[in-house]
């Protein structure tokens, strides 16, 4: 099969079986992250609207969304232990080597933003009767912030695994020599607004699909076409945004990983206004695709550079054992942009229809919305697996291969082992979050008790 | 040379207060299902901690990740030696924090049992096993100049089962305390009466573990190569009677203070102990990773520090601060009335 060697890897090594555990589990924390991200600024904005209109109608809709925001962040927040864990237990040589520079943001995320986000998720929960409106709404916000912050320390220094800076190679190891070029590493800014926005999207649309699922059956009309509103003007800001900060990420891959990006456009030659195929399938053994169709002229060099004449390295000029596997890193970058721009044209319709007051009427529409519910979590991981799968065959770009990183002390029926029972016990977790997601979203809100 | 002192400290400190206050959320989940008869009361257990086991939790983060940018060839070694180990402490960790949200969100019994037996395991283990890890470290590690030679069984041994009894019936003790000050009734009342009997099970194994830590390791060598540093271990002593003395004249809340101390004290007894090991090679002292051979550069522990000395006052204040909007009891009332609970 064409596809076969680029995408299993056959070896059942520590390394191999490494980074298959360190993938499962990344992904797994990436299903509840990015609602995390999202959603906690969607329940802060319905939160505010309540402590400054003071309407009921809000404060349901911070109950109900809330509910829903705590179920998914248990478990991003338990799974999220297991990333820094396993830097040290599955990758020691790499920790070891890259420890002084990388170690830092790690740990600045953890004192400056998941305290935050902890600390005042919490008190949120729990303070409902025992402070104002107007203060209690402003834990939400902070725990929003320590979110998103916390997104901001973790991707800067995945932005240097991808793109290295601030460091120099002495005493055997990276050391860090100048901790403003980590910190203000523009890859890892456009990363953190690629990804940040991309979990709004994915909050938006499980806003706007939860909500058509009840006003497909007349269930609280009032409470959902409002909820449905925040969603739709959520997703179109926010969804424009992941895909103008994706232009100028994909120009920085282009830059400084370009063997990534002409993995991610599947070029073979090196060429001067490089074309865009709409239809394309590559063929890695033979070096070249087997199919190219519907020809964009120009395109892919706009897209390296904004100009349609510059050259475009292909994957011929670098060597084979610097390549990365070529064909999962197309796909999925394919598909996440063709995805990425149907967020786009679904948020219009949406916010059109909210607009006309129409939205109880366009069933059709309303099921897509439901339906698509799953679609910006899947754009979600392939994003990461562009990011991730194009890096290879560097652990860090450029600098250190991954087969380098791995632990030399840990065994191979150990990494069989922790690896069966992630899969276990994540498979068993992500069952039971999906199954209370779904019965608490179909629930529906509560009727409103006499309180406060 | 100062800053990885600087940072030998903050590394114990973060040890410490990680295990002060995670340590009484330990010590809640493990007696949950002694305490709670009922359901309600095991809701009323889980809501004392509710608020604030994610925020301790934190701390074990924070320091694991500030021995990874300090001592990042301690933090690849120490994480790959003890890889089965912890990753049991991680499974239970995890089960303990989807437990809590989890549980009321089913009325179900079995559901419900699964999510406390889950609770229990996964505050049972992490104590057990954090002590276990600590024990072996005071030991010291079988590493040479070819890696590490111990398995998880060899990391089972007397010594370190008795310092994982030892953080048990510590953070057993510090729960209990805490439930006393957080709920009401006959709760309170079974928790003061455990807190108090339970006290002379942790003076037999605290004692035995002093006498037994001589002849397992080196942790006195530094203390009496400088006898002023003895100073540490008698306020342990005199912090330890203390929680006795406050229980028996019914000051709790002082109490739960000298609990905390005694929490405190104890890492800082091994971590002095240590000095200037992180890991110490039980094999060949030169194999030993040390603060000085295992650091990061100046640069970056002189950036650490100071994102440390601005960032950890700070979240030290709001935390003090959430204790203080959230102090009082918590009874079953509330919990029951509280759709927010857990």
């Amino acid at each position: 099969m064409f596809w076969y060697n680029s995408v299993v890897e056959v070896k059942m090594d520590v390394v191999s079986l490494s980074r298959l555990q360190f993938a499962l589990t990344s992904m797994f924390h990436f299903i509840f992250v990015p609602l995390t991200l999202g959603l906690s600024i969607v329940v802060a904005i319905m939160e505010t609207f309540y402590a400054f209109k003071n309407d009921e109608r809000y404060l349901r809709m911070v109950k109900f969304w809330g509910k829903l925001f705590l179920i998914n962040f248990a478990l991003g927040v338990v799974t999220g232990i297991t990333m820094e864990f396993q830097f040290g237990m599955n990758w020691a040589e790499y920790s070891k080597y890259v420890g002084d520079i990388f170690g830092a943001p790690l740990a600045i995320e953890a004192t400056v933003a998941f305290f935050l986000e902890s600390t005042f998720l919490g008190l949120w929960i729990f303070s409902w009767k025992k402070v104002s409106k107007k203060m209690h709404a402003l834990f939400i916000w902070l725990v929003a912030l320590g979110t998103n912050l916390s997104a901001l320390w973790i991707l800067l220094a995945n932005a240097w695994m991808q793109k290295p800076v601030g460091y120099v190679l002495r005493n055997g190891r990276a050391e860090m020599v100048d901790f403003g070029a980590l910190v203000f590493n523009p890859y890892g800014w456009l990363k953190f607004l690629h990804t940040n926005t991309s979990g709004w999207v994915v909050a938006s649309f499980f806003v706007m699909g939860v909500s058509a699922y009840h006003i497909l059956r007349k269930n609280e009309l009032d409470f959902f076409k409002t909820s449905f509103k925040f969603g739709a003007v959520f997703g179109l800001i926010s969804s424009l945004v992941v895909v103008i900060v994706g232009d100028s990420n994909g120009r920085e891959v282009a830059k400084y990983q370009p063997a990534k990006f002409a993995a991610m456009e599947s070029i073979w030659e090196t060429q001067k206004g490089a074309p865009f195929n709409l239809i394309q399938i590559p063929s890695p053994d033979e070096e070249k695709n087997s199919t190219e169709a519907i020809k964009i002229p120009k395109m892919v060099s706009v897209l390296a550079t904004h100009d349609p004449n510059a050259e475009v390295k292909g994957l011929k000029d670098f060597p084979k054992e610097d390549r990365p596997p070529v064909f999962p890193t197309f796909l999925s970058f394919r598909l996440m942009v063709g995805l990425g721009f149907l967020f786009i044209l679904q948020s219009i319709v949406a916010v059109y229809l909210v607009m006309k007051n129409n939205l109880e009427k366009n069933r059709f529409l309303l099921k897509i919305m439901l339906y698509s519910i799953p679609l910006p979590y899947i754009a979600a991981q392939l994003g990461w697996t562009v990011a991730e799968v194009g890096r290879q065959p560097w652990i860090v770009y450029g600098l250190m291969r991954t087969t380098d990183g791995a632990s030399k002390s840990v065994s191979l029926s150990q990494v069989w082992t922790s690896l069966i029972l992630f899969t276990l016990f994540y498979g068993l977790l992500g069952i039971i979050d999906i199954y209370l997601l779904s019965k608490f979203s179909k629930k529906g809100p509560e009727p409103l008790m006499a309180k406060n | 040379m100062t800053y990885q002192i600087i940072w030998f400290v903050l590394w114990g400190v973060l040890w410490a207060v990680y295990f002060m206050l995670d340590g009484f959320d330990f010590g809640v989940g493990i007696l949950m299902n002694f305490f709670g008869k009922n359901d309600s009361e095991k809701r009323q257990i889980i809501n004392t901690i509710g608020p604030v086991w994610d925020g301790n939790e934190v701390w074990l983060v924070t320091a694991g990740g500030a021995t990874f940018a300090a001592f990042p060839t301690t933090y690849a070694y120490m994480f790959s030696f003890l890889y089965s180990a912890l990753l049991i402490i991680l499974f239970a960790l995890i089960f303990r924090g989807v437990a809590f949200e989890f549980r009321g969100k089913e009325e179900n019994p079995t559901w419900k049992k699964f999510w406390d037996i889950s609770i229990f395991f996964g505050s049972f283990i992490p104590a057990l096993l954090f002590g276990v890890a600590f024990g072996n470290i005071f030991q010291g590690l079988k590493i040479d100049a070819n890696g590490y030679h111990g398995t998880l069984f060899s990391l089972l041994n007397p010594y370190a089962l008795l310092t994982g009894l030892l953080f048990v019936a510590l953070f057993t003790l510090h729960g209990a305390i805490y439930l006393s000050l957080k709920t009401d009734k006959e709760i309170e009342e079974r928790t003061k009466l455990f807190a108090s009997k339970s006290f002379y099970f942790l003076l037999a194994v605290a004692l035995l573990f002093l006498i037994y830590t001589p002849f397992a390791t080196k942790l006195f060598d530094n203390f009496i190569a400088n006898k002023s540093l003895f100073a540490v271990v008698a306020l342990l002593v005199i912090s330890l009677l203390a929680v006795k003395f406050f229980l028996i004249k019914k000051k709790e809340g002082l109490a739960f203070v000298f609990s905390s101390l005694t929490v405190l004290l104890t890492v800082a007894t091994g971590i002095i102990g240590l000095y200037p090991n992180l890991i110490p090679s039980s094999i060949d002292p030169q194999y030993s990773l040390t603060i000085f051979n295992s650091s990061s550069s100046e640069y970056t522990l002189k950036i650490m520090t100071i994102v440390a000395f601005i960032f950890v006052p700070i979240v030290i204040a709001y935390q003090i601060w959430v204790y203080k909007v959230l102090k009082g009891k918590v009874t079953t009332e509330d919990v029951v009335n509280d759709p927010h609970s857990y």
